[in-house]
């Protein structure tokens, strides 16, 4: 078995800092609460292509980089996306052999955890709970989830990412 | 993993009580200054081509216009100087002090979006510019929020309706003070804590009263848009509707009170500006 060197990390890079600039693009008042969550979808799609490149580490310090542009307490979406690239990596054989849709329940599956802790976290520091709306990101991100796949796929093959 | 876990639950905890990571926000804040300026490159560039591509008669309407507002606010002005001086008169009779004539400086918005459930913008001035931790902000008609975090060169800035903000307010009609708290909707504030017999009526005006020093007194903040009288709750519920553009604000001021009033006070001021 021979070492390939890494290839097309300027390409991860690109990707997690559009999937950045989508986060934090403005949108009308009502269309708010819908923005789904780039982040976690582009960090789960490099999880399970590149598990060896990127992993618990890198979604940290994305998060990390979450919490100070959208100021939220420092750690909050570390945590929660630390907790997501780790699953994704290990489940990343199980998930590439899926179809899509199922691949997308899965992912679906990750973005309600994540909303979930964080819940528990705005709990714990005395927020209000949120409306129902608060759900709404996880479905229109598992939605979206097919064409965030083929792009990204493509873009990897293209630049023969590894 | 679990490294990262716990290394994040030290810091919310860190970060929540105590506040001990500025450090480590603001170094990472030079990080995500460029993003923020990409995210708001849309806005900017149009509001850019609207102004280059805009024609001359609208220029010349628009600047018409602008002369017209400004010889209409001139001639208030005047106005509102002798009735400061007045002001100042009588309450020097009256053995009183205020502090009239705040410093104010223009920032921008800078067109991003931050976490849906928390009402915050970010304004384009940091304390480069001299912006501090509690400053006031407004827009054209009203109180906006309080500056929260500060960088170099952006700061954040709460809204009055967040969740978790409370201003010292007074009902501009007859002085009964009270707190208008945020309610996390954006065209809605709650005054708590007010009993059923108080005298407030639907359309007061209610404006800061001062108390707590970090906003100027005198500013307005909101109307009140629903009064509801229960007999069976101690309180009633009453509801306000800010007088500040909060979804559409381009620009804001940032209000410093004046250390030295207009004329020396024969009190010491009680309450700092500077928190």
């Amino acid at each position: 078995m021979t070492i390939t060197p890494h290839r097309g990390g300027l390409i991860i890079i690109a990707s997690f800092i559009l999937a950045l600039v989508l986060t934090i693009l403005p949108l009308p008042e009502w269309a708010r609460p819908f923005r789904p969550a780039w982040h976690s979808l582009v960090l789960i799609y490099w999880c399970l292509a590149t598990p060896q490149r990127v992993g618990v580490g890198i979604g940290w310090f994305l998060g990390l980089t979450i919490d100070v542009m959208t100021n939220t307490l420092l750690g909050q979406h570390a945590m929660e996306l630390a907790i997501t690239a780790f699953i994704a990596v290990k489940l990343h054989r199980r998930m590439r052999l899926f179809p899509l849709w199922q691949q997308a329940l899965g992912i679906f599956l990750l973005l309600v955890l994540e909303e979930t802790l964080s819940l528990i976290v705005m709990g714990a520091i005395h927020r209000p709970t949120p409306t129902l709306s608060y759900w709404a990101p996880p479905l229109i991100g598992m939605l979206l989830w097919p064409w965030i796949f083929i792009i990204l796929r493509d873009l990897r093959q293209r630049f023969k990412v590894n | 993993m679990v490294a990262a876990v716990l290394v994040s639950l030290l810091m919310m905890v860190l970060d929540h009580r105590e506040n001990h990571l500025k450090t480590v926000r603001s170094a990472l804040s030079v990080i995500v200054a460029p993003l923020h300026q990409i995210a708001s490159l849309p806005a900017t560039s149009g509001e850019w081509l609207s102004t280059n591509f805009s024609s001359h008669q609208h220029l010349l309407d628009e600047s018409q216009a602008l002369r017209e507002q400004n010889l209409k606010l001139r001639g208030q002005q005047q106005k509102l100087e002798a009735l400061e001086a007045e002001n100042m008169r009588l309450r020097d009779l009256l053995d009183s002090s205020l502090k009239i004539g705040d410093q104010v400086l223009i920032a921008e918005l800078i067109a991003i979006d931050l976490d849906p459930y928390k009402q915050q913008v970010v304004i384009s001035r940091g304390s480069n510019s001299g912006v501090f931790e509690g400053q006031a902000v407004l827009d054209a008609d009203a109180v906006l929020g309080q500056v929260v975090h500060v960088d170099p060169f952006s700061a954040t800035v709460l809204m009055i309706t967040d969740p978790s903000h409370a201003l010292p307010v007074e009902v501009n009609r007859n002085g009964l003070r009270t707190i208008a708290m945020g309610t996390g909707r954006i065209n809605e504030l709650e005054l708590p804590h007010l009993p059923n017999n108080a005298d407030i009526q639907i359309g007061d005006l209610l404006v800061t009263s001062g108390l707590g020093g970090h906003f100027p007194p005198g500013y307005p903040v909101a109307k009140v848009t629903q009064v509801i009288n229960s007999p069976g709750q101690p309180f009633a519920r009453i509801l306000a509707k800010p007088s500040a553009n909060l979804e559409r604000a381009h620009e804001v001021l940032l209000v410093r009170a004046l250390a030295a009033p207009m004329q020396e006070p024969t009190v010491p001021p009680v309450e700092n500006s500077a928190p």
